[in-house]
């Protein structure tokens, strides 16, 4: 993929990305946010600021939302990876991508992908129902469109399919 | 930007490690959690000739507790420490502190001795370890030492560590009773490095007084300070109001941070003398909530 890789940069990486196994040649230096995109052609996971601060690469890792512009291909080798393209079945959004949608919680889509992937490892780990909690949540990424009070509305809306209502019962 | 090129080594024993670092000396730099080493390589800031992962070095990834002393291993990230009931209960300390390290998407990679090793002095970690005396395992092809948190950060992004060192481990005792400490801090945005922060952490004698403290201030000096002139004046004092008052103008007096972009010098003194009342008082409060549990 990368014409100027040498033998010896060159290393074999081996991943489950959102259940199917992938096996490609890269080199050591890319992170694995470069390899998901250029490597494997997963380009639904953006890069923005390329050094962890705006989450826009936020993948899951194991099962736990990690930077993957912070991670070197060759360290994911083994692990098994979800991506923003493992949230839809086919053309159905999953509920948190219905609840931006019904609450305008994006706008140029570009930080999208990221705040997805870390509100989904968030509500897999439990309810998230005030804002405050919500904010915290969201604090790890950042949307210069500044969509974040939708976004919070979509976060409590899919909190409260996926785990009912407890501040109502 | 993308990281240069380097040499990329995986070593699978402690061993290996180290006598790959006796090796490369500085040639290489140690990756664990990356979080602040893969931004300095996407910088070029740092450019090392080699890189030794030691992700897949067995043993470190454990938290031990031995009576009341606590090892936590080289690859512990600072989220398996943060949820740790058991470390939480023992030293409030660390997991309030952790609640303000960067955020969940970094804590799940980074690791607590990844932090002690890159040694920002406006970093959480460093100022804790150094309030709760803690100790470095520092390992190398010719033996292990250990370094004292007071020894240990030298100078903004320099440690103790030697070229050819590996940290493998910070050790740290509980608390004895009677103990009670704080975290504070002062970000412009939540996850940002702190303009400013204090750990504190105080031991009271049975008639209130303070018998033993530590106050480590953060982000105002090239390493973590201990405010020895706040310690002093603390020391045989009860925390009473008037007390409080006069560790926050020491605090003042005590330190000289660096202006920049951020905040001015004045400003980031300002901040932390009154983050050191803040956290002396949560100190007080915890304290008193204590004895009124204890008459009843």
């Amino acid at each position: 993929m990368n014409p100027e890789v040498s033998d010896e940069a060159a290393t074999q990486v081996r991943v489950t990305v959102n259940g199917r196994e992938y096996r490609a040649i890269t080199d050591v230096r890319t992170t694995l946010a470069d390899f998901l995109r250029h490597g494997l052609g997963l380009t639904g996971t953006h890069l923005g600021c390329e050094h962890g601060v705006c989450g826009a690469c936020t993948v899951l890792l194991d099962g736990a939302a990690i930077r993957s512009c912070l991670m070197l291909a060759v360290q994911a080798d083994g692990a098994k990876i979800e991506t923003v393209e493992g949230l839809a079945e086919g053309d159905e959004l999953n509920p948190l991508q219905e609840a931006f949608h019904r609450n305008h919680a994006l706008q140029c889509g570009f930080c999208t992908a990221g705040f997805l992937m870390s509100v989904t490892a968030a509500l897999r780990e439990g309810p998230v129902e005030t804002d405050e909690q919500a904010r915290e949540v969201l604090s790890g990424n950042i949307c210069r469109c500044t969509g974040y009070a939708a976004m919070i509305k979509a976060v409590q809306e899919t909190s409260i399919q996926v785990h009912g209502n407890k501040a109502a019962s | 930007m993308k990281p240069p090129r380097f040499t990329y080594h995986a070593p699978t024993a402690v061993e290996e490690a180290t006598s790959l670092l006796a090796d490369l000396h500085e040639d290489a730099k140690v990756l664990a959690g990356g979080q602040s080493l893969i931004p300095l390589l996407s910088f070029r800031l740092a450019a090392p000739e080699h890189l030794i992962d030691i992700n897949r070095l067995p043993g470190l990834d454990q938290v031990e507790r031995t009576g009341n002393a606590w090892r936590i291993g080289a690859l512990v990230r600072q989220r398996t420490v943060e949820r740790s009931a058991e470390l939480a209960a023992a030293v409030p300390l660390l997991a309030q502190a952790l609640a303000s390290v960067a955020h969940p998407q970094v804590r799940n990679r980074g690791t607590i001795c990844g932090s002690l090793a890159h040694g920002d002095s406006s970093a959480e970690l460093p100022a804790v370890m150094t309030a709760l005396d803690a100790r470095m395992t520092l390992m190398s092809a010719g033996g292990t030492r250990q370094v004292a948190a007071d020894d240990f950060f030298q100078f903004h992004l320099t440690t103790a560590i030697g070229p050819d060192e590996l940290l493998t481990a910070v050790e740290f005792d509980s608390p004895v009773p009677g103990t009670y400490a704080a975290f504070e801090e002062f970000a412009l945005r939540r996850g940002d490095f702190a303009l400013a922060g204090v750990a504190a952490t105080a031991t009271f004698a049975a008639d209130g007084r303070i018998k033993q403290c530590r106050v480590v201030a953060a982000g105002v000096a090239p390493t973590p300070l201990r405010l020895a002139a706040v310690e002093e004046l603390l020391t045989g004092s009860e925390l009473s109001a008037s007390v409080l008052a006069a560790a926050q103008e020491a605090a003042h007096r005590e330190v000289t941070p660096m202006g920049d972009s951020r905040a001015d010098s004045d400003y980031r003194r300002h901040l932390l003398s009154v983050l050191v009342r803040r956290a002396l008082s949560a100190v007080q409060i915890k304290h008193g909530a204590e004895q009124e549990g204890e008459r009843r």
